[in-house]
């Protein structure tokens, strides 16, 4: 018995080892390429390492701007998309009326709407409405984009913070805000950061929305700027492109570290996608 | 839940405590995030399916004056082929790399990781999820180097004596496939280790000490206890799958020729490389529909388990 347990976890082992190596290789190409001058598509260790590419991207053009862009516009958007979505949780999760249900019904439905499909559309809009090309409109949009799923995790979140120390306040004769402000916040950060955290990863990564709706140079965040690594001129610089893709990549991961870290990010969205 | 739920429902109305005020007033917060969904999001919802029926165009005689033209649109759209190759297309896709490829990885990924060694899984669990964090466009370069002809791909195929191919032009939509797979299985991962580890372990020794074997314990204690999550989890990569766009855009754009051009790539195609904004609403809508139908299907799955 003891030996069959022993085999068995041999086994799961080597499988899950083979599977992490499949997820391994393409990553191992960035890291390598990154750091070679004279990188190619394969993975390769590169025989004379050099920060050249890096020390090549790191202008206002490439790198600088886009980031900077990326950073307003995510984060503009995840900050509204948690302001919309705390207000609107607060209602949802602590008075009950037959409002309620319909509305998270619609918000889950929403939830699972293919954005995409709504791109054409919202481009019209945007002519008319004369958003097209402005970090405001964009920045809008992205945020309503995200917000149905952060208003679901944020009240289940919320449903977590016991309605009674809102009791005692509301006797003291606070109001609702006041409430949700002093008390009610104060108890969720972890929820809140998690929210946070998860829909700015989404808006760092979405590349459709931004590369629909703006198109000056100068406003295109990261994730549609790299395209300028592949111009008229035949093969593009690997190398360069393996060191940009680092640097536009790190906050995210950082991001995603401090999650798993402080708040143990898989329990938390496991939790949350339980409804 | 609903045990939780249920106290404060029936205790807040009668300790009469709570600030009095209309109803209405209690429910403005809302309206940021109803504002917000109305304009950008039902807005357009509601101007596609008005779109869906004109000719508008960007350029030519849509742009001037936009006229009712009925079914037209989806009368051309299913007479297509070229349409008709984009929902086959992207029925492939997302059977071959949601439903079949993040759904059963995931949660294989799940189950032997808690069968193995700290180590191991961590470092499993970092490589999964690396490439999940990792932006859409960077993950599609990364793929693209790694399916290319000259790439990681064929250089391992070489090295155990099996022929390679150019994947990006012999088989495109399996390499997309495949590559939505390595980007995507984190999230199935994810859901199932919550799941899995919630499920109580007398349940499972209990069906071990009966000499239930490890596919008869899987099958018929361990899969029947996490129903709930693998249904939410489909239904969630599902849809996202659906509306993949950047990573296939920037692995293929759709080609060569269309051998990859999934719907939303077809409907980018003609709504604003060839400006016919009124036929591509029209596609748009077919991929609302699609995405609506597996959101009710789940909507009713949610409601009858709350029952």
């Amino acid at each position: 018995m003891i030996a069959r347990d022993r085999m068995s976890k041999l086994a799961s082992n080597l499988v899950l080892l083979a599977i992490g190596i499949l997820f391994v290789l393409p990553l191992l190409w960035v890291l390598f390429a990154s750091i070679n001058r004279t990188a190619g598509l394969r993975v390769e260790l590169p025989t004379h390492p050099t920060l050249q590419n890096f020390k090549a991207v790191l202008n206002t053009d490439t790198t600088y701007r886009p980031v900077f862009n990326g950073i307003v516009l995510c984060g503009g958007a995840a900050l509204l998309t948690m302001v919309c979505a705390v207000l609107a949780a607060y209602p949802l999760s602590r008075f009950r009326t037959r409002f309620n249900r319909p509305f998270l019904l619609t918000v889950l439905f929403c939830t699972g709407l293919p954005i995409t499909a709504v791109m054409v559309p919202v481009y019209g809009l945007f002519v008319q409405l004369n958003l097209v090309d402005t970090l405001g409109g964009t920045i809008m949009f992205m945020a309503t984009a995200a917000l149905p799923f952060a208003i679901w995790l944020t009240k289940t979140f919320m449903d977590g913070v016991p309605i009674s120390l809102e009791e005692a306040a509301w006797v003291d004769g606070a109001g609702n805000m006041r409430a949700l402000w002093a008390i009610v916040l104060p108890l969720m950060w972890p929820g809140i950061a998690v929210v946070l955290i998860f829909t700015f990863i989404g808006m760092w990564g979405n590349f459709f929305v931004p590369f629909m709706l703006l198109l000056s140079p100068e406003r295109l965040p990261a994730s549609v700027s790299i395209f300028t690594f592949f111009g008229q001129y035949g093969e593009p610089n690997y190398g360069q492109l393996a060191a940009y893709s680092l640097i536009y990549t790190t906050p995210v991961l950082l991001l995603y570290l401090l999650l798993s870290r402080k708040l143990g990010g898989a329990f938390a969205l496991g939790g949350a996608i339980k409804g | 839940m609903t045990t939780t739920v249920a106290p404060t429902a029936a205790a807040a109305p009668t300790t009469g405590k709570r600030p009095r005020g209309a109803k209405l007033v209690r429910m403005l917060p809302l309206s940021p995030a109803i504002g917000l969904m109305l304009v950008f999001l039902a807005g357009p919802i509601l101007y596609c399916v008005y779109a869906a029926f004109t000719n508008m165009a960007l350029t030519g005689p849509g742009a001037a004056n936009v006229k009712f033209v009925g079914l037209d649109n989806f009368r051309k759209a299913f007479g297509s082929g070229a349409f008709t190759n984009a929902i086959w297309l992207t029925l492939v896709f997302t059977l071959i790399s949601a439903i079949i490829g993040q759904n059963t990885l995931g949660l294989g990924l799940a189950l032997l990781m808690r069968k193995s060694t700290k180590v191991v899984r961590n470092f499993v669990g970092t490589a999964v999820i690396g490439a999940w964090v990792l932006p859409e466009v960077v993950a599609a370069y990364l793929l693209s180097a790694f399916f290319n002809d000259n790439g990681t791909l064929n250089v391992i195929l070489h090295a155990v004596g099996l022929p390679g191919q150019d994947w990006l032009y012999g088989a495109p939509i399996i390499a997309v496939s495949l590559a939505n797979i390595w980007r995507g299985t984190a999230f199935s991962m994810l859901v199932y280790s919550a799941a899995l580890s919630e499920i109580p372990k007398e349940i499972e020794e209990s069906a071990e000490m009966d000499g239930a074997g490890g596919w008869r314990r899987l099958a018929f204690v361990t899969v029947p206890m996490i129903t709930r999550a693998i249904m939410t989890n489909l239904m969630l990569i599902t849809l996202q799958t659906l509306s993949v766009f950047g990573l296939i855009y920037a692995m293929t754009r759709g080609g060569p020729g269309t051998k990859s051009q999934t719907l939303p790539l077809y409907m980018y195609e003609q709504a604003f490389s060839f400006s016919q904004i009124g036929y591509g609403t029209a596609i748009a809508l077919v991929m609302l529909a699609i995405g609506a139908v597996f959101s009710l299907i789940y909507l009713r799955g949610l409601n009858s388990e709350a029952a």
